[in-house]
């Protein structure tokens, strides 16, 4: 029996990052729960922007003034990403945890032993899925929505000032969220606890900070990650929140802390 | 060429793989063997840089795991059965190890039809049986054609022909100069595929050598003598430097004296013996009574006299060998 073959030649050097990029990309198409929850963020996304959208059309001559001080068309055409931002944390859990619970993390780590290396690339190439979906998505939303408040409520264009910049904004939201559920992920090692972990971080503790006395609230929400991804997609800063600005700046704060805990715990943890 | 030294992992108070010191040489079938939780995934893992030892360190060809040019190339491993994503198929698993070592894709396709999983490698993984799992990990260990091989209990839930397939493969490899270390609980297939031996026990290091000096010492050779009148022979062989113990049914065991021995101190005695037969302990019996301290789990049998009659032994006649 021979299980030598002679077209297998060693190549020079060392092995290198464009393979784990290629691999990580094969990993990430070839299982179904990367469709199922980039399916979940298109439609909810969109679903929620066009009920949303529709809503306000409908009843726009009746809201208050004071509502209609604060109108952002932009920010209520990408609101939907309130509720689809759940389903890209999810996939970047996945891609990580589904490696530890499965034990493919120990044939991906005994192939490339550099772990930094694996997870800048998981990363990279999530982040790069995520965040033309994202944008693509984003756009989608934007000028669906704005079609459905055209003529019954003040609409948005992209030519208007910082429109633009908060379509893209958004959509870089979800790639950067994505991220930050990758890095859960690798610090937690567990779906079921990263993604509890990730539902407690965008909806259980904004929440809880509503139920505090206001200033606290005011002083403290603006910071978590549902809402700078809400001030990353508005064009009219609300009272308590981030400029699109600062509020990228805290999203790649996030991004940084999640990912960099992540590699250091990956480097020093038994796999 | 795998060189352990001092090689030690601890959890906690418990110390899992204790100061264990071994090379594991090319060209021979290296079998490594413990009771099950004695610490050899532990030691198969520290090989392969998954997990860190709190002490010493192990080389493979001189290097450490994550200092390897291409790890794929240089060693292949089969560490658990499953360790693959359910809903990905063989062949996607297989293409993205692949392509972290630049390995290429018709290499794929070969190791597919070479662990006889080609009808199947487009199936979803999470379909497979134990014994289709333990193939795919095959499969990944070759994909590089390493020279330098690590399988961890590699015939768990393979039927007869699975199991005679491992060993012939195991065998092919170590002809081919690879340096092939195979782990298991279960001596009698150590026998039947390994060339030299590492045994452990809780952690620590039993003995390391080649099977055949192995088998040699191990088999133990006691006389089974039964008879009417033995209860005025026992003095007598005690006397001749025997040890002697008393079975169940009322047999005798005797170490230490050959059977003629015995036969010719009965007869100056006028003992009327019904049996004289030589017994040797299997190599399961030999390694289990190795082990017998170390075993991690067990049920509180009491440990029973050297060469009495025990159910968990099944001793067997002596084979001209």
């Amino acid at each position: 029996m021979t299980t030598t073959v002679a077209t297998l030649k060693r190549p020079e050097g060392h092995y290198r990052a464009s393979g784990s990029f290629r691999s990580e990309w094969t990993k990430l198409y070839t299982v179904r729960s990367t469709v199922w929850t980039l399916v979940t963020l298109v439609v909810a996304s969109i679903g929620v922007s066009i009920l949303a959208c529709a809503e306000t059309a409908s009843h726009w001559a009746t809201l208050s003034a004071a509502d209609k001080v604060g109108y952002d068309p932009t920010n209520l055409s990408l609101s939907g990403f309130a509720l689809g931002q759940l389903a890209i944390g999810v996939l970047g859990v996945l891609i990580i945890t589904a490696e530890y619970s499965t034990g493919t993390i120990r044939a991906t780590l005994a192939a490339v032993p550099n772990r930094p290396l694996v997870l800048a690339t998981k990363a990279a190439v999530f982040g790069v899925v995520a965040l033309l979906v994202g944008e693509a998505l984003s756009f989608i939303m934007f000028l669906s929505g704005q079609s459905l408040l055209s003529g019954r409520a003040p609409d948005a264009t992209l030519g208007q000032p910082g429109v633009l910049g908060a379509v893209v904004l958004a959509g870089v939201y979800v790639a950067g969220l994505g991220l930050v559920a990758l890095g859960l992920g690798a610090i937690i090692r567990h779906t079921a606890g990263a993604i509890s972990a990730l539902v407690g971080l965008l909806f259980i503790v904004p929440l809880i900070l509503k139920a505090l006395p206001q200033s606290i609230d005011n002083s403290l929400s603006q910071y978590f990650p549902s809402e700078v991804g809400s001030a990353m997609g508005s064009v009219h800063q609300q009272a308590h929140t981030l400029s699109p600005l600062a509020a990228s700046a805290v999203l790649c704060a996030y991004v940084a802390v999640a990912l960099g805990i992540g590699g250091w715990l990956m480097v020093r943890r038994d796999a | 060429m795998i060189e352990a030294r001092g090689l030690t992992k601890r959890y906690g108070k418990t110390t899992a793989v204790d100061d264990l010191t071994f090379e594991v040489r090319p060209g021979q079938v290296t079998g490594f063997l413990g009771p099950n939780g004695s610490g050899k995934s532990t030691t198969m893992r520290m090989i392969m840089g998954l997990d860190a030892p709190d002490a010493g360190s192990v080389r493979i060809n001189g290097r450490a795991y994550g200092d390897l040019a291409w790890p794929l190339r240089e060693v292949g491993a089969l560490l658990e059965a499953k360790a693959f994503h359910p809903g990905r198929s063989a062949a996607h698993h297989l293409t993205a190890l692949a392509q972290t070592n630049a390995i290429p894709s018709a290499r794929v396709d070969e190791v597919i039809e070479l662990v006889g999983l080609g009808s199947v490698a487009h199936r979803r993984a999470g379909k497979f049986s134990l014994g289709m799992g333990q193939r795919l990990g095959m499969a990944s260990a070759l994909l590089g054609d390493p020279g330098v091989l690590l399988f961890d209990e590699p015939i768990n839930g393979l039927d007869p022909e699975g199991i005679r397939w491992v060993r012939n493969l195991l065998k092919g490899l170590a002809g081919e100069g690879r340096t092939v270390f195979v782990s298991s609980h279960l001596m009698s297939e150590m026998a039947l595929t390994a060339d030299h031996l590492v045994v452990i026990g809780r952690g620590a290091m039993i003995a390391e050598m080649p099977v055949a000096t192995f088998i040699a010492q191990s088999s133990q050779h006691f006389v089974r003598v039964r008879g009417p009148q033995l209860a005025g022979l026992i003095p007598v062989l005690q006397g001749a430097g025997a040890t002697v113990a008393r079975d169940d049914d009322g047999a005798l065991s005797v170490v230490g004296l050959e059977p003629s021995t015995i036969g010719d101190l009965a007869g100056a005695h006028q003992v009327v013996l019904h049996e004289l037969s030589l017994q040797a302990a299997s190599l399961e019996e030999a390694f289990m009574e190795l082990t017998h301290d170390s075993v991690e789990y067990r049920g509180d049998a009491p440990p029973l006299p050297r060469g009495s009659r025990d159910p968990r032994r099944s001793a067997e006649k002596v084979r001209s060998a």
